[in-house]
């Protein structure tokens, strides 16, 4: 009993020890989970494995998508290698529980940042910077001729039942004080089925979803999604909440997405500037960025130059999000909240320095 | 116009009028939703979405330059089944008549040899895919006829011990898929479609076999802690949707054996499946059990057999064959909550169909998807239902009712 009691007073004090990552003296960092993935030398990344754009597999058997991306940058970071990532796929229930026992390092499975999910209290999760602001939109048979919401007045809309959509939608139409007529399904299926046949002039859901339908419609091109924006869900890479120097090394290896794009840094020219940054020592800013100079990659755990290794190997935010859910892919989605800050959109990296 | 043919038809189909019409009816619906199928598959299905993820929904991601050891196991599976097929059919038991199959065993043969000629060039699989599938198909056949003809000679000593290839083959068959004896490691969770499938399945009938006897068993037993155990057992896992067992198994290891020393996923729900369906089968071997009667039993002990000796050589025989009809169903029932593993993240042969059809260039292709699904789970159980059958045939010593 004694010796239980004694291990039972341990306990906290290993848990501590054990799950807490800490810089040391030296300042080389100290965290858990760093060591064990660079140990076991690949990530682990929990995704959908099931969203169009976001993550699926191909005939090929490899991962695509932008959820997938990330995972791919954060390996890139990490060991130089996008292909050092093990994927698992994750349904919506399982997903905070694989990440709270540890099965995976890292979620990046279109997940909605709320408060709930970030508190200590709740799903205890730390939040990399949203990497996709999705939210409830509306879609439109062009020849409708509607531009607005305020323009369904009136008219039946097709939405599934029992889903916050639905909530959305009710609270929304009666702000701007406009009747409709819901037309209520059980399944996402049904309620597209029932709009392409015409019982309804418009059908809501989030706007990555309703792209994604669009494009096994017919016509797609017969169809638009309104600009108004019902509901925010900003979808955001997570990880344990125990254990912040790991939570630092992926959020700034996202944050070096999109700070790669804002200045201009590609899959293409990453090379070249790398060169430029070498031959002149006035660029301070971006020997930085690089790992030319200074120490922004010791100090999160990863080589100096992660931000070459991760743009090399998938690209930058903007290259991301256009290879996989933009304009150049059968998504067709538009940039916008996804826009960088000085476009108008929200894609804002804080700075490196 | 007085055929066999036609008199048997009009007796069939049209005795009375009211007969009459309802067989035009119904041969006019059948004949037009046919035709419908035919149409969409045909000229409106786009089988790209098939064609272009075949390996996929074969093996998953099983890694390219590996697949060799998966079709040097579907050979010796083919060679196997061959050599099987043609013993049965060679050697029929003394006391049963020779035909094994409800229907004509040459017409099983054409049939198969149909199925591999024609499924690979619908789906318009490459040419050195359907060339393979091809010689393993000539192969599996041979190997029924050449047993067949040749299956007499073999001497009997040797003969007892042919049905060994089957655990020797399972064994090989886990080496070869999971490497090890010098073939490089292929991870489970590149493991799918339908060799996860058929693999979480056949893992789970084999071990949930023994496991549900020996609780039927212990459900019987006299010992109290036994007895209990075995109830409790039994129960719990019947009161409890599959499901919530798997999600059980995927979550609540992952905390009790933290730092990657839980068994892999797709092993957890292996043993998940194995366990769910134990219970089961312990009460179709109960009901076996019951139908045993109780003079069996005093018979073999009273001639000195010691218990463990009369439930192996006298009541457990009679008891399974008596069981066999059921256990078989929850055999097939077990294949098919497979599917179940998609839920949790796992790639069978569900799982992957989802992920292609989230695939932006093949959005949409539910119908080609699902399709193909439901037709290689209609073979799968139906080759199961057929093994079982002529197993039937083949053990009912004692009816004489036609299987």
């Amino acid at each position: 009993m004694a010796l239980l009691r004694r291990l039972a007073a341990a306990l906290p004090l290993l848990a501590s020890l054990a799950l807490v990552g800490c810089a040391s003296d030296d300042g080389t960092i100290q965290s858990q989970k760093l060591s064990a993935i660079k140990a076991r030398g690949s990530l682990i990344c929990g995704v959908d494995g099931k969203s169009p754009g976001f993550s699926f597999v191909g005939p090929d058997g490899s991962y695509s998508g932008l959820d997938v991306d990330v995972c791919k940058a954060v390996a890139a970071a990490l060991f130089g290698d996008p292909t050092k990532v093990d994927f698992r796929d994750l349904n919506s229930s399982e997903r905070f529980a694989a990440l709270a026992s540890g099965e995976v390092d890292l979620l990046s499975r279109n997940t909605t940042y709320t408060l709930s999910r970030d508190a200590a209290g709740g799903n205890g999760l730390s939040f990399a910077p949203t990497v996709f602001y999705d939210g409830q939109g509306v879609m439109v048979p062009n020849a409708s001729g509607i531009k607005t919401l305020k323009d369904l007045a009136g008219k039946p809309i097709c939405v599934e039942t029992g889903t916050t959509t639905e909530l959305n939608l009710a609270d929304r139409m009666r702000e701007l004080n406009t009747a409709y007529t819901p037309l209520k399904f059980q399944t996402g299926d049904q309620t597209y089925a029932a709009y392409l046949q015409g019982r309804c002039v418009a059908v809501t859901s989030d706007r990555s979803q309703l792209a994604a339908k669009r494009t096994s419609f017919p016509d797609p091109a017969a169809h638009t999604v309104l600009p108004d924006v019902l509901s925010k869900e900003p979808l955001s890479p997570a990880t344990v909440n125990a254990d912040p120097a790991w939570a630092d090394a992926v959020r700034w290896t996202v944050y070096a997405l999109m700070q790669a794009e804002e200045i201009g840094i590609t899959q293409a020219n990453v090379d070249a500037k790398v060169a430029e940054a070498k031959a002149s020592t006035n660029l301070a800013d971006l020997r930085r960025f690089l790992g030319v100079e200074g120490d922004f990659g010791q100090q999160l755990g990863l080589p100096a130059n992660f931000v070459v290794q991760v743009v090399k190997a998938v690209g930058n935010y903007g290259e991301i999000f256009e290879r996989n859910v933009g304009t150049g892919s059968p998504l067709k989605i538009e940039r916008g909240l996804n826009r960088q800050w000085k476009q108008g959109g929200l894609i804002y990296s804080p700075p490196f320095r | 116009m007085d055929s066999p043919l036609l008199r048997r038809l009009r007796r069939d189909l049209f005795a009375t009028p009211l007969d009459g019409l309802i067989s035009i009816v119904l041969v006019v619906a059948l004949a037009a939703s046919a035709a419908g199928l035919l149409h969409w598959a045909l000229v409106q299905a786009q089988w790209a979405v098939i064609q272009a993820n075949s390996t996929l929904f074969a093996v998953g991601r099983y890694p390219l330059d590996q697949q060799w050891r998966l079709w040097l196991l579907t050979i010796l599976l083919a060679a196997a089944t061959g050599l099987s097929w043609g013993l049965l059919r060679a050697l029929p038991r003394p006391d049963r008549p020779a035909r094994l199959w409800p229907f004509n065993d040459r017409l099983a043969a054409v049939l198969l040899a149909g199925l591999a000629l024609g499924l690979p060039l619908l789906l318009r699989l490459g040419t050195a895919i359907q060339l393979r599938w091809w010689v393993i198909t000539a192969l599996l056949l041979l190997a029924r006829w050449a047993a067949g003809r040749w299956g007499r000679r073999i001497p009997d000593p040797v003969r007892r011990w042919i049905p060994l290839i089957w655990p020797l083959l399972y064994l090989l068959g886990m080496v070869l898929i999971s490497g090890g004896l010098g073939l490089v490691n292929v991870s489970p969770s590149e493991w799918g479609g339908l060799l996860l499938t058929l693999l979480e399945a056949s893992f789970a009938i084999l071990l949930c076999f023994p496991l549900g006897v020996l609780l039927a068993l212990g459900r019987r037993s006299a010992l109290p802690l036994l007895r209990w155990g075995a109830v409790l057992y039994i129960e719990f896992i019947r009161g409890a949707p599959l499901i919530t067992l798997l999600f059980l198994g995927q979550n609540i290891l992952g905390f009790l054996l933290p730092g990657g020393l839980a068994p892999e996923r797709v092993w957890r729900a292996a043993w998940v499946l194995t366990f769910f369906a134990a219970a089961y089968v312990a009460e179709a071997v109960r009901s076996g059990l019951a139908a045993v009667p109780l003079g069996q039993l005093e018979a073999a002990r009273s001639l000195g057999l010691a218990m463990p000796q009369a439930l192996i050589h006298v009541v457990l025989p009679q008891a399974l064959r008596v069981a066999l009809p059921a256990t078989v169903g929850q055999f097939i029932t077990l294949l098919q909550d497979t599917t179940l593993l998609s839920l949790i993240g796992l790639l069978d042969l569900l799982g992957t169909a989802r992920t292609v059809m989230a695939n932006p260039a093949f959005l949409g292709k539910n119908a080609e998807v699902y399709l193909v699904l439901a037709v290689l789970f209609w073979g799968c159980c139906a080759a199961l239902g057929l093994g079982s059958r002529a197993l039937e045939t083949r053990l009912n010593t004692h009816s004489t009712a036609k299987a």
